[in-house]
């Protein structure tokens, strides 16, 4: 039997996060800063507000931080 | 030219006009500063410290072209490695263009790779979409079936969703319907979107960003719950 589409995760895809957020640009500026304080296991989110909920509606940004993350991180890891 | 574009609005929506204040700059660590001495330096040392960071961001740009390979499974590894290579050079030029602009807020390195991962993504996000129809028309969509859900038996669900629909069919500028659905509804990525609108992902973002809104307060005006906020 086919598994039911996830509801939440379809209204989130097409609304994104609520609450207010930063923009594409801003994003990039910040990513570096903001993985490299997620890795030193800090409060990235309270660090740089508004970055969470654009990773949440915005699929690019959110890649890039996914890997940005695991190249960083795995270079820590060695 | 860089994948995005530096014109664009950097705020979608201020946090708080404290938030936006950028941080006292802090000392750079040791590995960094050598990387900005180096890079500036007019003779051999800043060439090879050119090609030791352009090493850099070409291992960056591998990296994201090995996470993404499964999703162009037509691509042969020289067109792979092309693209890398691309990347990794589109990279080397933002980052020595924009290498003022690096305050010490990460390590160097970690400022370099983003960039490099950014071309890289941009690069291959267009090529799985050379060639392919972008659809941007919202006519004969539904709501139900582009975000592969069907309106089921629970009346309050059913509800939000047939509003949601009518709100992006009534409520919406024509432009703002199209690059919702496209983006959030049929998949398209927005960098490849903005390519064929002739804008960039900034400028998308933000229309993709006031779309939500509207369809927000309209949902709240109408007193539906979204199910996919957290509780706070």
């Amino acid at each position: 039997m086919m598994e039911r589409p996830d509801l939440k995760q379809a209204l989130g895809r097409l609304l994104g996060a609520a609450g207010p957020e930063v923009g594409c640009e801003e994003c990039f500026e910040q990513l570096d800063r903001y993985v490299e304080l997620e890795l030193d296991g800090q409060d990235a989110d309270a660090a740089i507000p508004g970055l969470r909920a654009h990773l949440a509606g915005c699929p690019a940004c959110r890649e890039e931080h996914e890997s940005l993350r695991a190249l960083v991180g795995g270079e820590q890891a060695l | 030219m860089s994948a995005l574009n530096a014109a664009t609005v950097a705020l979608v929506e201020p946090v708080s006009p404290l938030a936006t204040l950028a941080p006292a700059p802090p000392l750079l660590d040791a590995e960094s500063r050598e990387w900005l001495q180096s890079l500036r330096a007019p003779d051999a040392t800043g060439e090879d410290a050119i090609a030791r960071l352009h090493a850099l961001l070409l291992r960056a740009a591998r990296f994201e072209v090995a996470r993404r390979r499964a999703t162009l499974p037509h691509l042969r590894g020289d067109e792979l490695e092309d693209i890398a290579t691309e990347a990794a050079d589109d990279a080397l030029m933002s980052v020595l263009r924009r290498l003022d602009d690096f305050r010490g807020a990460s390590r160097f390195t970690t400022w370099a790779y983003k960039f490099a991962l950014l071309e890289a993504a941009v690069k291959l996000r267009k090529r799985a979409w050379q060639g392919r129809e972008v659809p941007l028309e919202p006519e004969g969509w539904s709501l139900f079936s582009s975000a592969g859900l069907e309106p089921d038996a629970e009346a309050e669900q059913s509800e939000l969703l047939e509003t949601l629909q009518s709100a992006i069919a009534q409520v919406l500028t024509p432009h703002q319907r199209r690059v919702l659905v496209a983006l959030a509804l049929n998949g398209v990525p927005i960098d490849v979107l903005a390519e064929r609108l002739n804008t960039n992902r900034g400028a998308l973002y933000k229309t993709l960003h006031d779309a939500r809104r509207k369809l927000r307060n309209h949902i709240q005006e109408r007193g539906l719950a979204l199910e996919n906020e957290e509780k706070r």
